[in-house]
């Protein structure tokens, strides 16, 4: 929503001009800064809610059937995790440093630091991919290929195991990391459009706010990966 | 400061094309495309009701064809008088339309967003309209697993999508309102300073952006479990059919304070104006109306005393019930002390506000009654639970929602109505109301279970009276519509403050500006500058002539 206050000038090579467009219903440019990142705080209160219910639901099966959450959570990823884990706190702060460019004005940088975080945005969706090769690969796709593995069946014939809170797992799973990737892209989306805008000079002004507002939306989609990847890949890493 | 040359001399309805309306950013304009969408909904939701009513006048089923016939309308009435008509209706129409008229603003903050919020309840009620037509849903409104996941054979997912959709309109607005409230009060216009309908939206909007999401997640998950036959809520399964009901009512609940605190901030504005009495408890309403948003997201366990939660969380969920009545009870008798010795006049919106204080009054304390546990146990599922939230969401929140529409009318369209029509069409609402749902209390408390096609012929009495009232209510409801829409031939002769009240949305030319204030007024007075013997105190300058 905070691309609504960016105005494109008619041809490619215009001038920025040194002013932000300053929309009909505010006052001053600071009021319109205001709004848009009170705006932008207020629909990540929604989205944490949003995550909220999904990872209320996670700790229900966890907390009735913690053997089971364990198990199905070994047979993830963890190194593949912990890598996308690296890449996306180095996308935060390639993006951190580039609202601190924008603040300068510094638009070489600002167009580098943008560039690397919608790469390293990219780099987590291709890791993502792979790890969801692999679980295909192993039939843990619930509704589509869902297969208990051989040493869980044999497990569960000794032990008071329920097969199909393992599948719930990977329906969790699927759910939380899936919402997940959907909003990581929209924020790759958001950052090169930012990064085209910057590119082709069609600011008016140095679009601090949009940027700034752009940021706060990348930080939070990596904070719930932050919290996504304990809860799913490190319930039992030891055994 | 430059935007402020762009002026307009006109009014805001000025422009006549169709295009002008689809594409307007204009919040006044918005507020008028839901009012005419909701109008709609309400018309179709009504219909369902209608049909109901006339269903159930004979305790065997003769007017529809089938039992499930029965469900799928009780359900449809239940989705689309809730999601396309109560939710939006005061905030997206009345809170649109005044909120930056209240607190000095040319527009809400983000205008786009807010046109684009109205084309996303478009959408989703262009899919309920769909379902209705192709053969509906049969879940209730609820959509209660495993027999919407599993069992039904209806149209639920297509249900689960439209209510999904909706969610994000509200969302939206919700998020303009807060941002707006926060960032976009005229100069001198402090917390303190906002009309408590201003109050009363922004409590509204806080549990609209925390609690929608919920929802939406909750239906999401509904149609997973539905399309790719995995256990989530289904204990055939491995799921948890209480996890639904959990995530569900956490929304859910909170959703009947997204109705009734904004009839709540609208009570609040034509009780003084209508007295002549500056409010009584200013902060006390407006700190209540926070109080009720934020406890109202503690008592959703009381829907499910019965679905098997442990007892301690009955009685936890139970005993914080009773907790929201103390901010709602402190609204009533602020709204009563206001009128203690004011010169009280009966006009219109008057009897709207009236009616809703005593309705809500019924609703809030049988509300109280089912909050008990036990009496719960015994009433659950009875036409006695159908009875309260009658009471609080027609009784309350369309009470309230007509009252501000008769209010605001002078101010949205320039007319004034015919008053002897207006006052005939309250006491109509009123009396159908009460006649249509207080047998209802005593059906429910003989036994009478909610959602059933047929019944002993014991309870047709009771069953006729009510739908008697119906149709009494029904004629209450066309009433307005028509003298409403009527009053459109007449030309502008309102005036900008008929009502003589004292918000800074009166001191604007009716119908408003297109951007609203001709100059940015400078606020230096509360907005309830009343006072018995007549308020000349207040005229429409702006300037405080009581000093």
């Amino acid at each position: 929503m905070e691309t609504v206050t960016t105005h494109r000038a008619s041809g490619p090579p215009a001038a920025p001009s040194d002013e932000p467009i300053l929309e009909v219903q505010f006052d001053d440019l600071e009021q319109q800064h205001e709004a848009s990142s009170v705006g932008m705080w207020v629909f990540l209160a929604t989205e944490v809610m949003f995550f909220g219910g999904l990872i209320a639901a996670y700790a229900v099966y966890r907390a009735i059937s913690p053997s089971e959450v364990a198990l199905a959570s070994q047979h993830l990823n963890v190194g593949l995790g912990c890598l996308n884990t690296v890449i996306l706190l180095g996308s935060s702060l390639s993006m951190a440093l580039a609202v601190r460019a924008a603040q300068l004005q510094s638009r070489r940088n600002l167009l580098w630091f943008l560039a690397i975080t919608a790469a390293l945005g990219a780099c987590f969706l291709g890791v993502k991919a792979v790890e969801y090769y692999q679980e295909y690969r192993e039939h843990l796709i619930p509704g589509w290929n869902f297969q208990i593995p051989a040493q869980v069946a044999a497990k569960s014939s000794s032990l008071p195991l329920d097969p199909r809170r393992f599948e719930m797992f990977f329906v969790l799973y699927f759910f939380m990391t899936g919402l997940h990737a959907f909003h990581l892209i929209v924020g790759i989306a958001l950052v090169s459009v930012m990064a085209l805008l910057t590119w082709r000079r069609w600011f008016s002004g140095s679009g601090e706010t949009q940027i700034e507002v752009t940021g706060l939306y990348w930080h939070f989609v990596d904070v719930v990966w932050v919290f996504l990847y304990p809860l799913l890949y490190l319930i039992d890493v030891q055994s | 400061m430059s935007a402020m040359a762009v002026e307009f001399k006109e009014d805001y309805l000025q422009a006549y094309r169709l295009k002008s309306w689809l594409l307007t950013t204009d919040h006044k304009r918005i507020g008028l495309l839901y009012m005419a969408t909701i109008t709609f909904f309400f018309f179709v939701g009504g219909a369902a009701a209608t049909i109901m009513r006339l269903e159930l006048m004979t305790p065997k089923g003769d007017v529809l064809p089938s039992p499930d016939a029965y469900n799928r309308l009780f359900t449809m009435h239940g989705v689309v008088m809730i999601f396309f008509f109560l939710i939006p209706s005061i905030p997206a129409v009345l809170g649109n339309f005044l909120i930056p008229l209240m607190i000095g603003a040319r527009d809400l903050a983000f205008p786009i967003l807010n046109l684009l919020s109205w084309y996303v309840l478009m959408i989703g009620g262009s899919i309920a309209i769909g379902i209705l037509i192709f053969g509906g849903v049969d879940t209730g409104w609820t959509f209660y697993t495993p027999f919407s996941t599993m069992f039904s054979n209806t149209m639920v997912v297509p249900a689960a999508t439209a209510v999904f959709i909706a969610g994000f309109s509200s969302i939206l607005t919700g998020l303009n309102f807060i941002v707006t409230v926060h960032t976009m009060r005229a100069p001198g216009m402090t917390w303190f300073r906002l009309p408590l309908f201003v109050w009363a939206l922004y409590a509204t909007s806080l549990i609209q952006v925390l609690g929608t999401p919920v929802l939406a997640i909750a239906v999401a998950l509904v149609a997973v479990e539905r399309l790719l036959h995995v256990g989530i809520f289904d204990p055939a399964l491995g799921g948890d059919p209480i996890l639904f009901q959990h995530l569900f009512w956490f929304y859910s609940h909170p959703a009947v304070y997204i109705m009734l605190l904004p009839s709540m901030g609208v009570v609040a504005e034509i009780v003084p104006c209508f007295s002549r009495r500056p409010i009584f408890g200013y902060k006390l309403i407006a700190f209540s109306s926070v109080a009720i948003a934020v406890l109202g997201f503690l008592v959703w366990g009381h829907h499910m005393f019965v679905s098997g939660q442990s007892m301690y969380a009955g009685m936890i969920f139970s005993f914080l019930s009773f907790m929201v009545a103390i901010p709602s009870a402190i609204k009533v008798f602020n709204w009563t002390a206001t009128m203690y010795k004011g010169s009280v006049r009966l006009d219109t919106p008057m009897l709207y506000a009236l009616g809703f204080i005593g309705l809500f009054t019924m609703g809030g304390l049988t509300g109280l009654m089912l909050a008990s546990v036990a009496i719960d146990v015994h009433v659950h599922d009875t036409y006695f639970v159908v009875a309260h939230f009658h009471y609080i969401m027609v009784g309350g929140a369309v009470m309230g929602y007509l009252g501000g529409i008769h209010f605001w009318w002078p101010k949205m369209s320039g007319r004034m109505y015919s008053e002897l029509l207006g006052k005939l069409s309250a006491l109509t609402v009123f009396i159908g109301f009460n006649l249509t749902f207080f047998p209802q209390f005593v059906l429910g408390y003989l036994g009478m279970p909610r959602r059933y096609y047929e019944y002993p012929a014991e309870f047709q009495v009771l069953n006729v009276m009510s739908t008697a009232g119906a149709s009494i209510l029904a004629v209450g409801y066309v009433l307005p519509l028509a003298y409403l829409l009527f009053s459109l031939r007449r030309p502008p002769d309102a005036g900008p403050n008929p009502w003589r009240a004292s918000g800074l949305e009166w001191q604007t030319d009716s119908p408003p500006p297109v951007h609203n204030f001709e100059e940015i007024p400078i606020v230096t007075r509360g907005p309830y500058q009343y006072s018995p013997e007549g308020a000349e105190a207040i005229d429409g300058n702006g300037d405080d002539a009581s000093r």
